[in-house]
């Protein structure tokens, strides 16, 4: 077979059952561009590489399989980088391909060159440089290998102008990228864990973004259920464990309940899942768990012993070793244990809030929970919006909170929900955010426009940076310094000029009776809610403190 | 200065040491030394690290295994590093004066 470096590259993307590529074209990847309207795949334009980069998060996040953006060169490339670093820190299987000046134009400062390559290494699993056509009968497949395997990551395939037009020549397609991991978990240790498991008193489970990659729920439910471990979450566990079961425990850490801090501390035995001991988990990490023992299982080695020594880990899938582990445990109700755990949610739950009104966050995320349709997947922004949502918006099933973990990236809510929009057209999607974090990437207000699905937006609007905010009153003196906005778009007129619908949730007559309709009605649809500047995210532990030491 | 040397087999090709040195560069840990040479037909190299030995170097350890160029790692106290204070000599006296 005979053809050019960027047809080859659209045979491979459609061989690894690729059907949509989102991306911007420009000088560098314009071949690309031109061979994708010879392939079956499709293509989304987005308004800014990181908004393109974010929509392959969000068909990422919410299947499990890699999704693939396209950017061209120098800023193309380094606009999507902020999307880059949040697919590292959330291990989520993106391919990234970006147009490169041509070979012998590299390192000259040609037009539109940067060193994609070198600026990609700290925030990729693994980024390529490809140098000639025939290499991409290897990366390519290799780069989905590598995005699905083990622990899932982002990466990068930086590609030359010359090498997507010149010819290659070979005699067959290699064999599509496929997941690579290992199934058979070390049968010792797994026994050593399941005694450990056996003979502690008070055990917990400390469950993470892990557990909803590796597939592993339904595994997860049964070692709970079946030695009664309660099971605390981290921000990237929440919807691995149904959140009205008695055994779930609360999304632990800086802004987890009262009583999912407490009962930590108290634990004699910690199993950590598919979790990374994240700072804002874990607070102050010597005091973390303080009189537990810890059972570490994660697939991604370098994770063992990096912030807490273990007394026992195992590295593997975790799906397969729980599904062992599983029969290994004995059954246990564990009265006692889990009656202090009721008797502690009982206790110290989340605050209620102080009023009825729609326009109280609490009460409006409830109100969109009431109404929305149980398949909803629910994407956030960052700051206290986000963390009202994981704090009172139940989750139950995996993959339906898509939200920025690790990176914390502001501006991620939207251009997500319209990645999992484009890969869930059949349910409905909201994306909850703030007024700083929505104006960061609002110019894809235009793509929502362009494909039209079912996807509602709320605003959250205080007018401010609000966690910085709420930061700077309980930390820095009150002095709110760059974090009230001197002014702010009509968001529902700016929704209304994209030509989407725009609603101004103060102004309707029956405000409850709009928040159905924009969950209802089809097509895509912007709810702006102003909410009072006072209200704080509570609990709160002071960052580099213990988690005990909750503030609210 | 106690010190360590990490053994690492690599495949050879551009872009891998910017890998390796970028990742214990962002752990702010400083290399003393670096010997590096091609093993066999030229597909893989042998890269020796001289580092001050400390509590990073199992975690540093753990992570370069995780790089996709790195066939194996080895953390070594049993090496003459006598070698790395030699280079000048072994290569040809260096013609850049020390400042």
């Amino acid at each position: 077979m005979k053809m050019t470096g960027a047809e080859l590259i659209t045979r491979l993307l459609e061989r690894q059952g690729i059907n949509k590529i989102i991306g911007i074209p420009g000088s560098s990847n314009l071949p690309l561009y031109s061979a994708l309207a010879e392939s079956a795949i499709s293509y989304v334009l987005a308004r800014h590489e990181q908004g393109a980069g974010f929509i392959a998060q969000g068909i990422a996040r919410s299947t499990g399989r890699p999704a693939v953006c396209f950017t061209t060169s120098g800023p193309g490339a380094t606009n999507a980088i902020t999307a880059i670093a949040d697919a590292k820190l959330d291990s989520v299987p993106i391919i990234v391909i970006t147009g490169q000046v041509a070979t012998g134009m590299m390192g000259t400062d040609a037009f539109q060159e940067v060193d994609t390559y070198g600026l990609t290494i700290p925030i990729t699993k693994h980024n390529f440089l490809v140098r000639t056509p025939d290499e991409l009968l290897k990366i390519i497949p290799e780069a989905f290998t590598l995005a699905m395997s083990g622990r899932p990551g982002p990466v990068v395939i930086d590609i030359p102008r010359d090498v997507q037009t010149s010819m290659v020549e070979f005699d067959m397609y290699p064999a599509p990228g496929e997941k690579n991991n290992g199934t058979h978990p070390d049968m010792d240790r797994l026994e050593r864990i399941a005694q450990k498991i056996n003979s502690s008193r008070k055990p917990i489970l400390y469950i993470g973004g892990g557990i909803i990659s590796s597939d592993t729920c339904a595994g997860l439910y049964a070692l709970s259920k079946r030695n009664s471990i309660p099971v605390t979450s981290s921000l990237m566990g929440l919807g691995a464990f149904p959140s009205d079961n008695p055994l779930f425990s609360g999304m632990l850490g800086m802004h987890g309940a009262r009583y999912t801090n407490y009962i930590l501390d108290e634990a004699d035995l910690l199993v950590a899942l598919g979790v990374r001991f994240d700072d804002r988990a874990t607070g102050k990490a010597m005091e973390f768990a303080p009189n537990a023992s810890v059972i570490h299982i994660d697939i991604d080695q370098a994770e063992i012993d990096k912030i807490r020594e273990t007394d026992l880990n195992l590295i593997g899938d975790l799906r397969h070793s729980i599904k062992e582990l599983v029969h290994l445990v004995e059954e246990n109700r564990r009265e006692d244990w889990m009656g202090y755990i009721a008797s502690m949610k009982k206790e110290f739950p989340y605050p209620e809030p102080q009023s009825d009104s729609l326009f109280h966050p609490v009460n409006l995320l409830r109100a969109i929970h009431s109404r929305a349709d149980k398949k909803s997947i629910v994407t956030t922004d960052v700051g206290q919006h986000q963390m009202w949502t994981a704090q009172y918006y139940p989750f139950n099933h995996p993959r339906t909170l898509l939200t920025s973990g690790g990176l914390g990236t502001m501006g991620f809510g939207l251009p997500t929900a319209i990645g999992a929009a484009i890969a869930n057209p059949d349910r409905r999607i909201i994306c909850i955010s703030g007024d700083g974090s929505f104006l960061m990437n609002i110019q894809e207000l235009a793509t929502l426009k362009d494909l039209e699905p079912d996807l509602t937006v709320f605003i959250m609007n205080n007018n401010s940076l609000g966690l910085v905010r709420q930061q700077q009153e309980l930390f820095f003196g009150k002095k709110y310094v760059s974090s009230l906005f001197g002014s702010n778009p009509d968001f529902a007129g700016i929704a209304e000029k994209f030509g989407i619908r725009g609603i101004n949730l103060e102004l309707e007559n029956d405000p409850m009776r709009a928040i159905e309709r924009s969950l209802g009605e089809t097509g895509p649809c912007v709810v702006n809610v102003p909410v009072s500047l006072d209200d704080n995210v509570f609990p709160m532990v002071p960052p580099g403190s213990a988690n005990r030491e909750m503030i609210g | 200065m106690n010190t360590i040397v990490i053994e690492l087999l690599v495949n050879n090709h551009p872009g891998v040491m910017s890998h390796i040195t970028g990742l214990i560069m962002r752990r702010a840990c400083n290399i003393e030394g670096i010997l590096c040479g091609t093993v066999g037909d030229g597909n893989t190299s042998r890269i020796y690290l001289l580092m001050k030995d400390d509590w990073r170097i199992p975690r540093i350890v753990r992570q370069l295994k995780n790089l996709y160029d790195v066939i194996e790692v080895v953390p070594r106290d049993d090496c003459d590093t006598a070698v790395f204070d030699r280079i000048p000599e072994l290569i040809g006296t260096g013609v850049i004066s020390p400042v």
